[in-house]
C-alpha cells in the first residue's frame, strides 16, 4: 500500500504560478506517466512529490500520511543527467546505501562488513547487466549504463514510491526501448508507485498504467507567467501484460476550453499505443463526480 | 562509356577536359602541427639560446676585464656549487645549500599544508552550508583583497621573527585563493547528487564525508598547484626580510657580495624544486584521482 494522494497543490517561484490547483490519488502500484510542454512544472511537480521543494500550498501524502519536508529513503529518484556518483565505481555506487546505513559516522565500511557489502550488491550487478563493468565509473560507462546503474541505486531503498525525470531523455532510441523492458520488469517485481516525467508521449503510452497530462487551464496573452499548469488529461490504460489499472480518477478539472490544444499536443503520438491496449480516458470535461470511464480509441480520445 | 567515365572520372574524364590542377594547397599555419620529436627540438631550442647567448656574453665580458662578477663562467659556478652543496661549512659545519633547502621547504610545505586543510575545511563550508556561505563567503573574500606582503610587518610584529611569520605570510597569501576555488567546486556538484544521497540515506556528516570531500580533493590538488607560484614569491620574500637560513635568505646574504656565481646556481636550483612539486602534485592527482581524469575533466 503506498498510495499517493495530492491535495490542492499550489507552487510559485517569485510569485510566478508553476502549478495550481493540482489533485490526484494514485493507487498503489501504479505506473503514471507525466507528460506536457516543455516548462510547464512537470519537474516541478516531481521536485515537490520528492520535498526537494516545499509547495507554497497543498499536501502531498503517501498511504495517508504527509510526506517528510525533506527527501528520505521512501521516495527514490533516478533524474535524467547527475544521479550516480561519479567518484565511486559502478561497485561503489550500489554499496553506498549498505555503507551510509552501517556506519553512521564515516559513511564506509571496512574489511569484513565491507566485503560481506561488496558481495550483496553481486546479484544487482547481474541484473542490470553491469557485472562486466563492475569497477568502472561512471564517466567510463554509456549513457544506458549510467541510467541502469541509477535506477537499480534508487531501487536499493526499497522505496515505496519511485520517482524518474525524464531518466531516458538523453538516450539513443534503440537503448531506449531496451530500458524501457528493464524498468517495466523491476516496476512489476518490486510492485512499487512510479511516476515517470517524458517529453516522448510514447513511451509514456508504452509503459505507464496511467498518464497524466500537465497544462494551462487559462491562459493571459500578455502575462505568460500570470497562471500556473495543472492536470489537464488524465488517462488510465488498461493492458493485458499490466496490473489492473486505478479505479480511482481525479476530480474532474475545470477549464475544458483550454483542452482541446492539449489534445492536440497527446493527437500526434495518440496513433502510438499497440492494438493489444485498450485506452481508457476520462473526459475533461465530465461532471463532477462522474467517475465514469468510457473506453475509447486514442483516435477518438483525439479529436 | 559512361561507367568508364564515372567509374575513374580522374583519368577519363581527365585526358579528354584539361580540369584545373588542383593547387598544391598548404595547410594554414594553425592547422600544421609539429611532431613528436620536434615538440621535443623546439622545445629545448629556447633553453639552449639562453644558455649559449649566457656563455658567449659571460666569455665576452671576461675577455675585457678577468675580474668580471657579474656574469661567472660556468666553472666558476661549478665551484661555487661545490662548496655550497658539498663542502661543510666552517662556522656551522653544515653543507649550506641543504640547510637552507631544508629551511624553506619547511617553511613552504607548512604553509601549504596549513593552506589546504583551511581551503578544504572553509571551502567545504562555504560551498555546501547555505549559513556558512553567509557568514564565511565575505569574509574570505575580503581577506583575498589584502596585498599580502603589506601586513608582513603585523606577522613580524605579532609572531615576532621566527618561523611563524613566515609561515603565516605563506598561509595569508594563499589561503584566500584556495578556499575560494575550492568552495566554487564545491558549490558545483550537481544539487541532483546531493538529493540522490538524501534518498539513500545520507546524512549531512555523511553527504560531506562520501560525497562532497572526495569529489572536492581533485579541486584542491588544483588549487594548490596554482598557488605554488604565489608560495614561493611570499616564501622568498619573508627570507629576503627576515631570516637566518634559507634559499631566499642565502641569495639577498651574498648579492652584497656580487656572488653571481652562487646566486644563479641557487635560482635554478629553486626553479627545479617548484617545478618538482608541481609534477609530483599531477602526479600525484592523476593517480589519486582517476574518476576525474577518466571524466574528461582535465586536472
Ligand atoms: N528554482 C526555480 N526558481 C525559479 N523558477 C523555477 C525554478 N525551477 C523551475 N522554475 C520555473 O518553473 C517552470 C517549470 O519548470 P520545470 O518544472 O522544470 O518544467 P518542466 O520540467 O515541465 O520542463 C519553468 O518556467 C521554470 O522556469
Ligand atoms: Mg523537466
Amino acid at each position: 500500500m503506498s498510495a499517493v494522494t495530492v491535495e490542492n497543490l499550489f507552487m510559485e517561484y517569485d510569485g510566478n504560478p508553476v502549478l495550481e490547483r493540482v489533485n490526484l490519488a494514485v493507487a498503489h502500484g501504479t505506473f503514471t506517466a507525466i507528460v506536457g510542454a516543455s516548462g510547464c512544472g512537470k519537474s516541478t511537480f516531481l521536485r515537490l512529490l520528492l520535498s526537494q521543494e516545499r509547495p507554497t500550498r497543498g499536501a502531498i501524502r503517501i498511504d495517508g500520511e504527509p510526506v517528510a519536508a525533506e527527501p528520505t529513503p521512501d521516495r527514490g529518484i533516478v533524474f535524467q543527467r547527475y544521479s550516480v556518483f561519479p567518484h565511486l565505481t559502478v561497485t561503489e555506487n550500489l554499496m553506498l546505501p549498505a555503507e551510509l546505513a552501517g556506519s553512521r559516522l564515516f559513511g564506509r565500511l571496512f574489511l569484513g562488513s565491507r566485503r560481506r557489502a561488496r558481495e550483496g550488491v553481486t546479484n544487482t550487478l547481474q541484473r542490470i547487466g553491469l557485472w562486466a563493468a563492475r569497477d568502472r565509473y561512471p564517466a567510463q560507462l554509456s549513457g544506458g549504463m549510467q541510467q541502469r546503474l541509477a535506477i537499480a541505486q534508487a531501487l536499493l531503498m526499497k522505496p515505496k514510491v519511485l520517482l524518474l525525470d525524464e531518466p531516458f531523455g538523453a538516450l539513443d532510441p534503440g537503448i531506449r526501448a531496451d530500458m524501457h523492458a528493464i524498468l517495466l520488469e523491476l516496476w512489476r517485481e518490486e510492485n512499487m508507485t512510479v511516476f515517470m516525467v517524458t517529453h516522448d508521449i510514447g513511451e509514456a503510452f508504452k509503459l505507464a498504467t496511467r498518464v497524466l497530462v500537465f497544462d494551462k487551464v487559462r491562459h493571459d496573452p500578455d502575462f505568460p507567467e500570470a497562471y500556473g499548469s495543472t492536470i489537464t488529461y488524465d488517462l488510465a490504460l488498461t493492458r493485458k501484460d499490466a496490473a489492473p489499472p486505478p479505479r480511482l480518477l481525479n476530480p474532474p478539472l475545470e477549464g475544458g476550453s483550454k483542452a482541446q490544444s492539449a489534445f492536440g499536443e497527446g493527437a500526434a503520438v495518440a496513433d502510438g499505443p499497440p492494438p493489444s491496449r485498450t485506452l481508457l480516458a476520462q473526459s475533461p470535461t465530465s461532471p463532477r463526480g462522474g467517475g465514469s470511464m468510457e473506453p475509447r480509441s486514442s483516435r477518438q480520445g483525439a479529436h | 562509356m559512361t561507367a568508364t567515365l564515372s567509374g575513374s572520372p580522374g583519368k577519363a574524364g581527365g585526358d579528354a577536359v584539361p580540369r584545373p590542377k588542383p593547387p598544391r594547397r598548404r595547410l594554414r599555419l594553425i592547422n600544421r602541427k609539429p611532431g613528436r620529436g620536434a615538440v621535443v627540438i623546439l622545445g629545448v631550442i629556447p633553453f639552449l639560446l639562453i644558455v649559449g647567448g649566457y656563455l658567449v656574453a659571460s666569455a665576452l665580458r671576461r675577455a675585457e676585464n678577468p675580474q668580471d662578477k657579474l656574469m661567472p663562467s660556468l666553472e666558476a659556478m661549478g665551484r661555487a656549487i661545490v662548496q655550497y652543496a658539498f663542502t661543510p661549512d666552517v662556522r656551522s659545519g653544515d653543507l649550506i645549500l641543504w640547510a637552507d633547502t631544508a629551511a624553506s621547504l619547511t617553511r613552504l610545505g607548512g604553509g601549504l599544508a596549513i593552506a589546504a586543510t583551511i581551503a578544504l575545511v572553509l571551502g567545504i563550508a562555504i560551498g555546501f552550508l547555505p549559513h556558512a556561505r553567509a557568514t564565511l563567503a565575505p569574509v574570505v573574500a575580503a581577506i583575498s583583497l589584502i596585498p599580502p606582503l603589506s601586513i608582513l610587518p603585523i606577522l613580524f610584529i605579532i609572531f615576532g621573527l621566527g618561523e611563524t611569520a613566515k609561515v603565516a605570510l605563506i598561509v595569508i597569501g594563499i589561503a584566500p585563493i584556495m578556499t575560494r576555488s575550492v568552495a566554487r567546486a564545491v558549490a558545483e556538484i550537481p544539487q541532483e547528487q546531493i538529493v540522490k544521497a538524501e534518498t539513500l540515506g545520507a546524512s549531512t556528516w555523511q553527504l560531506v564525508t562520501r560525497v562532497i570531500l572526495p569529489q572536492a580533493l581533485p579541486h584542491l590538488v588544483t588549487a594548490t598547484r596554482l598557488a605554488l607560484g604565489p608560495a614561493w614569491i611570499f616564501l622568498i620574500s619573508a627570507e629576503a626580510i627576515q631570516a637566518t637560513s634559507g634559499l631566499g635568505y642565502q641569495i639577498f646574504l651574498v648579492r652584497r657580495y656580487l656572488a653571481m656565481d652562487v646566486i644563479l646556481p641557487y635560482v635554478a636550483w629553486i626553479t627545479i624544486l617548484a617545478y618538482s612539486f608541481d609534477l609530483a602534485l599531477r602526479v600525484l592527482s592523476a593517480r589519486a584521482f582517476r574518476w576525474a581524469n577518466s571524466a574528461g575533466r582535465g586536472l
